[in-house]
């Protein structure tokens, strides 16, 4: 098996509503037998003679073994690339690369791990789950949404799960409120000595703030703001770039495809999204920064 | 495929391929490397490299656009420093002529990274990106201008090493592109990269803002191959003997033929990569299908056919076009071919002579008299 992704024109088996959002099962067997939890795909859309080169990036559900190796995603219908997605049938081919990026880093020993996953990103913890399950790790999960129809993958939550909560902000499901807020007491609650997330960048945030006020260490999936920014998938275009607080004290510019998505939560600087610090290696103003040139 | 036939050669540097990656759209070519041999490219060309380290904009910096996608990058990228280090041993250890890309604000820092750059091995060529601010010229692009462009040149001509092609990459967006193409050559620049991106704009209508944080950006990909295209045979109609890389949009091996009989004597892949990594290989395994279905043998005879009058075109593209009046009449149209062949070598220089002009409008002829 090669840690290689590969380029392939995937079968589509099924494409079924769930919810609010969309589940595309490929017939993708390279793919599948490469993939480890965390890592995406990335998808080309609108077929052979596509106006649309930006290529759509999707964590990963689950892989099976049926038909040689499926891999389905779940994805939300948010414009024409995605409505495109949605609208292929059984048997249509679609261009996928994959499997990408780095995945989650796994517990050495079996610990306790609260899984918190928000929107259709929230999809990309259950093959997590299998994995550490597998490990004989405890496996927790705090899902969230805006509304019930929002929250993806509680049912399965409750079965798979050692534990599962559910928050909506409209208090259609589960507890009113955000995942954030419950996240204090389904740490205490657990016994969580690990927390892992998915979903939207605010949710990644408070994860990892939340994380931080109990000392325990985080790995977040940027998989939202790679499909928000990204162009390529594969760390080419240079465009999905986010800075990161290094080991050696140096923020860089990082790309959330190729050096992510998941990276550790208390090295992304939340704060500075969408912007390049001051302090940053390379940025318009630098700071004493020796690195690869003399500061003028 | 026909290694022979794709042979091609830009200012002596001598490529097996005429297909080359786009400045800026290869990554550090380990990404790419990932789904294509790299030894399969006619040549790497690096990102612009600046004298030192830089982040680029923040994000936003890429929307989506009809068959393009408009980038606001501000050429990130780990300064030479950290390109000589990390980035060009591997380079030049993949068996690929590696064209190196340089950026700079004023026509001395080019010299510096030209300086820096000579001696280091594995630099095939180097790629002046002119299409970026002169901080002296009020953050005005070199490329818009003759002097300026023609001053970054001749810096980087007399700091590169003299065995070192010089490839100036121009911006179409100028009154005249072979004004500015004109001053380069003068300068010094031995071949030409046409085009770098179209300045652009895209509103987000969520944010209601524009859509990459640059406000405008580039403009990349098939929207933006007509322009290219037409930058290429202006240009090869003033500069018949410049060697031109033509860039913009390609994405098959016909896109790769038009700019070839448009002038070019390579094309380069940029945004396509974004979306197909593999691109490379397969445009140049179809140019090289487009080229054996003509009855072209070589590249070199096919570069800059689409110039030549209408009466010459090849039979089967415009067989009812009546001989233009200077040939000798088509009475005997067996004789022909060789006598104009005859008359037209000495004058070639780079115009190829037709592959095989006389069978194909004799079975015309046939075709139609009943």
């Amino acid at each position: 098996m090669s840690d290689t992704p590969v380029q392939t024109s995937a079968t589509v088996l099924t494409v079924r509503q769930v919810q609010d959002y969309h589940a595309m099962t490929l017939v993708a067997p390279a793919i599948a037998e490469r993939f480890r939890p965390g890592q995406f795909v990335a998808l080309a859309v609108g077929g052979e003679h596509t106006g649309r080169l930006v290529r759509r990036c999707f964590g990963v559900y689950e892989v099976k073994s049926d038909y040689g190796g499926t891999v389905e995603v779940v994805f939300a219908d948010t414009e024409p690339g995605t409505a495109w997605l949605a609208g292929l049938r059984s048997r249509d081919k679609v261009d996928v690369i994959g499997p990408l990026g780095r995945p989650f880093r796994l517990p050495r020993d079996p610990v306790t791990c609260l899984l918190v996953g928000g929107g259709p990103g929230g999809a990309a913890l259950f093959a997590l789950a299998d994995t550490l399950h597998r490990r004989g790790c405890q496996v927790h999960f705090l899902l969230g949404g805006r509304t019930g129809k929002q929250v993806f993958g509680s049912r399965m939550a409750h079965r798979i799960g050692d534990s599962a909560a559910v928050t909506t902000e409209d208090g259609s499901m589960g507890e009113r409120g955000t995942v954030g807020a419950a996240m204090p007491r389904v740490i205490a609650d657990t016994g969580a000595e690990v927390v892992y997330g998915c979903g939207p960048t605010d949710l990644l945030r408070s994860i990892t703030r939340v994380a931080g006020e109990f000392g325990l260490p985080s790995q977040v999936c940027l998989e939202e703001f790679l499909q928000r920014t990204g162009a390529c998938g594969i760390g080419v275009c240079m465009t999905c770039v986010l800075p990161l607080h290094g080991e050696d004290g140096v923020t860089r510019m990082v790309r959330a495809c190729a050096d992510g998505p998941v990276l550790r939560g208390d090295r992304v600087r939340w704060g500075d999204l969408g912007t390049i610090p001051f302090d940053a290696l390379g940025a318009p103003r630098v700071l004493g920064v020796p690195e690869g040139g003399r500061a003028r | 495929m026909n290694s022979q036939r794709l042979k091609t050669k830009i200012a002596g540097l001598e490529l097996a391929s005429p297909v080359l990656t786009a400045s800026g759209c290869g990554g550090t070519g380990r990404e790419l490397a990932q789904f294509c041999e790299l030894t399969r490219l006619g040549a790497f060309v690096t990102t612009s490299v600046m004298a030192r380290p830089r982040a680029g904009r923040p994000t936003p910096r890429v929307a989506e656009t009809p068959s393009g996608i408009l980038t606001a990058m501000g050429l990130p990228g780990p300064g030479v420093e950290g390109f000589l280090e990390h980035e060009l041993p591997w380079l030049a250890e993949q068996g690929v002529p590696v064209v190196v890309s340089v950026a700079g604000n004023s026509a001395e820092e080019f010299a510096e990274l030209a300086a820096r750059l000579s001696g280091e091995p594995g630099v095939a060529a180097i790629e002046v990106n002119v299409a970026c601010p002169n901080v002296a010229d009020r953050g005005r692009m070199f490329a818009w201008h003759p002097g300026a462009a023609a001053a970054v040149v001749r810096a980087v001509r007399g700091a590169a090493p003299a065995g070192v092609p010089v490839i100036a990459k121009l911006t179409p967006d100028v009154t005249d592109i072979v004004t500015i193409a004109l001053a380069c050559v003068d300068a010094g620049a031995d071949a030409l990269t046409l085009i770098n991106t179209v300045e652009g704009m895209a509103i987000d209508h969520r944010t209601l803002r524009p859509a990459v944080t640059g406000v405008s950006g580039g403009l990349s990909g098939p929207a933006i191959r007509p322009i290219a295209l037409r930058c290429v045979y202006q240009v090869h109609a003033a500069l018949p003997r410049t060697p031109i890389i033509g860039c913009g949009g390609v994405a098959t091996g016909l896109d790769a033929l038009e700019y070839v009989l448009a002038g070019a004597s390579a094309v380069a892949v940029g945004t396509t990569l974004f979306h197909d990594p593999g691109a490379v290989p397969r445009i140049a395994r179809e140019l090289d299908e487009a080229l054996a279905a003509r009855r072209i043998e070589r590249l070199a005879d096919a570069v800059g056919l689409a110039h030549r009058p209408a009466g010459h075109a090849p039979p089967q593209v415009r067989p009812a076009t009546p001989p233009p009046p200077h040939t000798a009449p088509q009475t005997a149209p067996a004789a022909v071919p060789p006598a104009r062949e005859a008359a037209e070598a000495p004058a070639a220089s780079g115009r190829p002579a037709e592959p095989d002009p006389a069978p194909a409008p004799a079975a015309e002829v046939k075709e139609r008299t009943p």
